[in-house]
């Protein structure tokens, strides 16, 4: 049935008056089967979607409300809906029209009519609305009774003291206990709806509440299946029987073609694991979860996308999921960009020893294609993979030189920075590459690449014959550097003093005064003054704090905190979850949602349970609110880190040799690294191994407290809401 | 949930405005044109500004959008639109700017009857084109009896199906249809070769038939101790919405009540065992800085009474090659300049035999170092009753009350497009 329409002459820009007249014209005369209004009615829909204010038209559409046909009449409701609010003065006219068709005999035309009129939002008509919707809730045809449900939510958002007046969320509570399971799933997305607006409204399912809906699923679309699925979690289980058993009923719905479908049913799944304790279940769970995840990725791009971004944090909390999966993350050649990033951060996380070759092999083959972000993305993931699997080091070190060989100015400046870190993993290893990173000194010019090389210097003085050469061409251009180079320009020259006193001491003198006298940056000027008081006081301490033993790097800091990654997963296929934020952070009037606590929460769980209490609502204007809520502890603990650095205890005057290791951008804030808690990388199960070991929180004095994300400031490539405040954008756009 | 759905052009016009949540304004199309229709550089499906996300999908030379200001869930959203897409193309044959435009009022009419509020209803093409219909066939829907039966249908359990549906002959199309993805190394050795699987069905069959569909599917075989020799590993399968989704989940049994005409009934992956229908074998020799020498063949692995058609071998040259020279047996060769590939088209290739090309590109002289990316060699092909995967039907049982006696047929089709893939 591909007959195909024949409007596209409609579109044209037409004047209100020729349009007034024709239909004024087409009423008076003869005007077989309606044609002629029909075709102007087009027109004027066409123009309303170019653009053109048709409002004037208002006095003359309303008039061709009593023609008996359907056709005109859908078109008449698109202009009222476009149009009612800007003229209440005259949508008084339209109402009989509305009641009339409320009580035709027909359920779609009365459907029809109420979806309507609830879409204007009026109180004229809102109030001429509630004698019909209460009709409609209750409505013989299962059709009407699911129409009425949404509009529920319609009028609650227009204005919720009316709803709560006509006692019509006692009527959509009844609903949910209707036998058509379409009905059902309607009234449950309205009810999740209103809930989420509303201040008191509070949804709870009682647990056979939650097996009536789950036994509802069978019968309603799929879309209705995502509705009822999503309202799970309004359900909190009581005891394991009760979350096993719900797991057992819906774990079957993994098997439908709807991405959506698969992604909330894996939703629910994720958060009733946190209410079963046994180790089988979970385990079987999460080998029933990979593979339609998988199936995922021959979606759509867009669905791939989606489907990525959740499997990062889904592999982070239940590791076992697609541990043996690497292979189906590696990028095609003509997949888009934003699938090709996301697979990225996936790959060297499922990274093992035994596949590691493979790993690196790819990804090498990446470091060689055309798009920067990818390039620079893969010559990190290989300092990753090279500090998470110490076999794999040498091959890495390998591959890293062959592509600084290569000189492409972006792929050597990320080379350098990540062999850094790979030195600081491994600091006995890799001397030998040092020598063949000073030839290309001269070839960096980003910030963060010279930071690095400073530090490798100044690290390794003792080792680099002509360190003091090479510091001196260095510290040359100074003050026109970056502060983070200069930061560590700074702590190298005191390094290389230390190291070698011959060498540094007609460098470090002028450092010193430059960076205390020269440059405005309080942190520069502090750490300044604070080498020539330590060095001019206790010159043997001094060595000791300076070349200190540093904390080994290694990359269990990319897992996010399991009680953060808990809370994000209840937003499993949202937005939230696309950018790993919990959506109060970013969306304007979302309510925090946090994992329940239970008699049945299991112990990994509620040792990583992050309080409600603790999360609070987004402060209008903060920086907090662009970062996953941190619990209340670890926030004082940093607050301290903060306004006490130096004197509370002895122990943190380790602390600035290793934070000058750190290029700071920024002030130090509570940023979403700060979750990044240490754990240990290896076991499959990371129930299993906080249950050994609790989550320390991040030392005050651990300089590595605030690593800003694994791929260090480079995040250009993070899909992240654009517009700090929320607000900012909304009223632009309203 | 969904605030507002629009069509745009490749000039970012407004071809379709919806807006079904007073939060925001058809002005807000503005900032979509600014940000992704006039961008040269989109690199994500979704924006974020500010609480207002935009969520697009292209397709043809269209842009089809939902705009939310909620947490909403982003994978049902692009499953909308891919659904959007779907019908449209089943009620206008195709959908590009030209179709839009056609119909646009059958647009609107569709739109508010699939999405309620922003929350996607009914959206069973069979169900929708018994009311939504185009002007050609536009009857209108007034017979009370009629409109029950209609909403009845568009609520229950079998949303997908009328009842009253009456074949002269009852015939049921099976088509399985693979696609191969295939990654290979320089080296020769397969990083990846897994097959997406699709099964199309074409049932046209009177009343309501239950359906009882059967692979050779190695779990279900095993169990029924069955020696097989040629069964198949499935890794996963998804199925229509028509599926009993709990009798899958019990003992694997396929059963539904199929929808009228075409629909897609599962999905499946398959990653072990895959036969590689063509295997490539690159030579690839670049001759100091002036040119890149090629050989490339082509074999056939299966069958030889099988054949592979419409073979498109895209072998990319480097940015700075001026001219290539090509030379083939087999079809024709042609070096494209303006994708910087030579592509290579060979009509048919039967079982068991091979194909081979020789090429030279000469490269200008460049200022840059950078070495060439070497893009992978990629390659279409389609070949008929064969499946990479070695998947079989056994059977389709169809049950009606009435008792008629109804016809199957089966095909099988493997193909690749664009994921076939050989590096060099």
């Amino acid at each position: 049935m591909a007959a195909t329409g024949n409007d596209a002459k409609f579109f044209t820009r037409g004047k209100i008056q020729e349009f007034k007249a024709e239909l004024q014209d087409a009423a008076r005369g003869k005007d077989k089967k309606f044609a002629k209004r029909k075709t102007v009615l087009k027109k004027i829909v066409a123009n309303i979607t170019m653009g053109n204010d048709m409002s004037q038209m208002f006095p003359e559409v309303i008039q061709c409300l009593p023609i008996p046909m359907l056709e005109i009449k859908k078109m008449v409701y698109l202009f009222l809906v476009s149009y009612g609010r800007a003229r209440p003065d005259l949508i008084e006219r339209a109402i009989p029209h509305f009641q009339a068709d409320c009580e035709d005999r027909n359920p779609l035309i009365r459907a029809l009519a109420v979806r309507t009129m609830a879409y204007i939002p009026l109180p004229s008509v809102a109030t001429a609305l509630i004698e019909p919707l209460r009709h409609s809730l209750k409505d013989g045809d299962p059709y009407v009774r699911k129409t009425a449900a949404i509009c529920v939510a319609k009028l609650y958002l227009m204005d919720h003291r009316i709803v709560e007046r006509e006692k019509f969320i006692d009527q959509l509570k009844e609903l949910l206990k209707d036998v058509n399971s379409t009905v059902v799933s309607n009234a449950v997305a309205a009810l999740t709806e209103i809930a989420e607006r509303s201040d008191n409204i509070v949804l709870k399912f009682s647990y056979s509440m939650a097996t009536k809906l789950v036994a509802a699923l069978e019968n309603c679309s799929e879309w209705g299946q995502i509705y009822i699925l999503d309202s799970l979690l309004n359900y909190v289980p009581q005891s394991a029987d009760e979350a096993n058993t719900l797991t057992e009923r819906i774990v079957s719905r993994l098997q439908h073609s709807n991405s959506a479908v698969v992604l909330t049913v894996i939703k629910i799944l994720l958060y009733l694991m946190n209410y079963i304790e046994s180790k089988q279940s979970i385990e079987y769970l999460c080998k029933k979860m990979g593979p339609p995840l998988v199936t995922l990725l021959s979606s759509g791009p867009e669905v791939q996308y989606v489907a990525l971004r959740n499997i990062l944090l889904i592999i982070q909390r239940r590791p076992s999921v697609l541990k043996d999966d690497v292979k189906v993350f590696f990028c095609k050649y003509n997949d888009p960009i934003y699938v090709k990033l996301a697979k990225l951060e996936i790959i060297y996380r499922l990274a093992t020893e035994a596949n590691a070759k493979v790993v690196l092999a790819e990804l090498h083959e990446y470091a060689t294609e055309v798009d920067i972000d990818f390039t620079r993305k893969a010559v990190r993931s290989i300092g990753r993979l090279a500090i998470k699997i110490s076999t794999a080091g040498d091959p890495c070190i390998k591959v890293l030189l062959e592509l600084i060989d290569s000189k492409v100015s972006y792929v050597l400046q990320e080379a350098v920075v990540v062999i850094k870190d790979i030195l600081r993993r491994y600091p006995d290893k890799y001397l030998h590459v040092i020598p063949l990173l000073c030839e290309h000194i001269n070839l960096l010019d980003e910030p963060e690449a010279k930071a690095a090389i400073v530090w490798i210097i100044g690290q390794y003085a003792d080792r680099i014959e002509n360190a003091d050469e090479l510091m001196d061409n260095l510290t040359y251009t100074f003050l026109e550097e970056a502060t983070e180079v200069q930061l560590a320009l700074l702590t190298a020259c005191v390094k290389l003093f230390i190291q070698k006193p011959q060498q540094g001491q007609k460098l470090l003198p002028k450092i010193l005064k430059w960076a205390t006298e020269e440059v405005d940056n309080p942190d520069l000027r502090d750490r300044g003054f604070m080498y020539w008081r330590l060095l001019s006081t206790d010159a043997t301490a001094a060595r000791t704090i300076v070349l200190g033993d540093r904390p080994p790097v290694n990359t269990d800091t990319d897992r996010m905190e399991l009680g953060a990654l808990d809370q994000l997963l209840l937003h499993t296929a949202s937005l939230g979850s696309i950018y790993h934020k919990t959506p109060d952070t970013f969306i304007r009037f979302a309510k925090p949602k946090s994992l329940p606590d239970s008699p049945a929460l299991n112990p990994a769980s509620k040792r990583a349970l992050i309080s409600p209490t603790a999360v609070g609502p987004p402060k209008p204007v903060s920086t907090a609110h662009l970062v996953p809520p941190i619990p209340q502890s670890l926030r004082t603990m940093q607050d301290e880190a903060r306004t006490t650095p130096q004197t509370s205890s002895p122990v943190s005057l380790q602390g600035p040799p290793g934070v000058s290791e750190q290029p700071i951008a920024s002030p130090v804030s509570p940023s979403a690294a700060s979750l990044q808690t240490p754990s240990r990388q290896g076991t499959t199960d990371s129930d299993q191994l906080q249950q050994q070991r609790p989550i320390p929180p991040p030392k005050p004095d651990d300089p590595y407290a605030n690593l800003d994300s694994v791929f260090g400031n480079y995040v250009a490539d993070q899909p992240r809401p654009v517009g700090g405040r929320p607000g900012e954008f909304d009223d632009l756009l309203l | 949930m969904i605030s507002g759905f629009f069509i745009f052009n490749q000039k970012g016009e407004v071809l379709i405005t919806r807006l079904y949540r007073t939060d925001i304004k058809r002005s807000i199309s503005e900032v979509f044109r600014i940000h992704v229709v006039s961008s040269a550089d989109v690199r994500s499906p979704i924006v974020t500004l500010g609480s207002t996300s935009f969520l697009h999908v292209r397709h043809n030379n269209i842009y089809v959008l939902a705009i939310t200001k909620n947490n909403a869930n982003a994978a049902l959203i692009f499953e909308f639109l891919y659904r959007f897409i779907s019908i449209s193309r089943s009620y206008f044959g195709k959908l590009d700017e030209e179709s839009v435009k056609n119909n646009f009022v059958l647009i609107y009419e569709l739109i508010d009857e699939i999405l309620d509020f922003g929350y996607p209803q009914t959206s069973e093409i069979d169900t929708l084109k018994a009311y939504i219909t185009t002007e050609a066939a536009r009857s209108e829907v007034t017979d009370i009896g009629e409109s029950s039966k209609l909403t009845t249908q568009m609520t229950g359990a079998v949303s997908w199906r009328r009842g009253d549906i009456k074949y002269k002959k009852n015939e049921a199309f099976v088509d399985v249809v693979e696609n191969v993805n295939l990654l290979m190394s320089a080296k020769g050795t397969v990083l990846r070769a897994d097959v997406d699987g699709q099964i199309l069905m074409r049932a046209y069959l009177s009343g309501m038939p239950e359906c009882k569909f059967g692979l050779n599917d190695k779990l279900v075989l095993d169990k029924a101790e069955r020696a097989a020799d040629n069964a198949v590993r499935l890794d996963d399968c998804q199925f229509h919405q028509c599926v009993q989704l709990g009798a899958w989940g019990s003992d694997r049994t396929i059963s539904f009540i199929p929808p009228d005409g075409e629909f897609e009934l599962m999905k499946y992956r398959s990653t072990s065992d895959v036969h590689l229908p063509l295997r490539v074998h690159p030579t690839v020799t670049e001759i100091g800085t002036t040119q890149v020498q090629y050989s490339i063949t082509v074999k056939a692995g299966f069958n030889s009474k099988l054949s592979a058609t419409n073979i498109v071998l895209r072998i990319p040259t480097p940015l700075n090659a001026t001219m290539a020279s090509c030379k083939t047996a087999s079809g024709k060769a042609k070096y494209v300049p303006a994708e910087n590939v030579i592509v290579w088209k060979i009509p048919r290739i039967q079982g068991g035999s091979e194909a081979t090309l020789t090429a030279a590109a000469d490269l200008a002289a460049t200022t840059t170092r950078q070495a060439w990316a070497r893009p992978p060699i990629d390659v279409d092909f389609q070949v008929l009753m064969f499946t990479a995967s070695g998947l079989l039907v056994r059977f389709l049982k169809v049950y009606e009350k009435s008792g008629y006696h109804s016809v199957k047929w089966v095909r099988y089709l493997t193909r690749a497009s664009g994921t076939y893939q050989i590096r060099f």
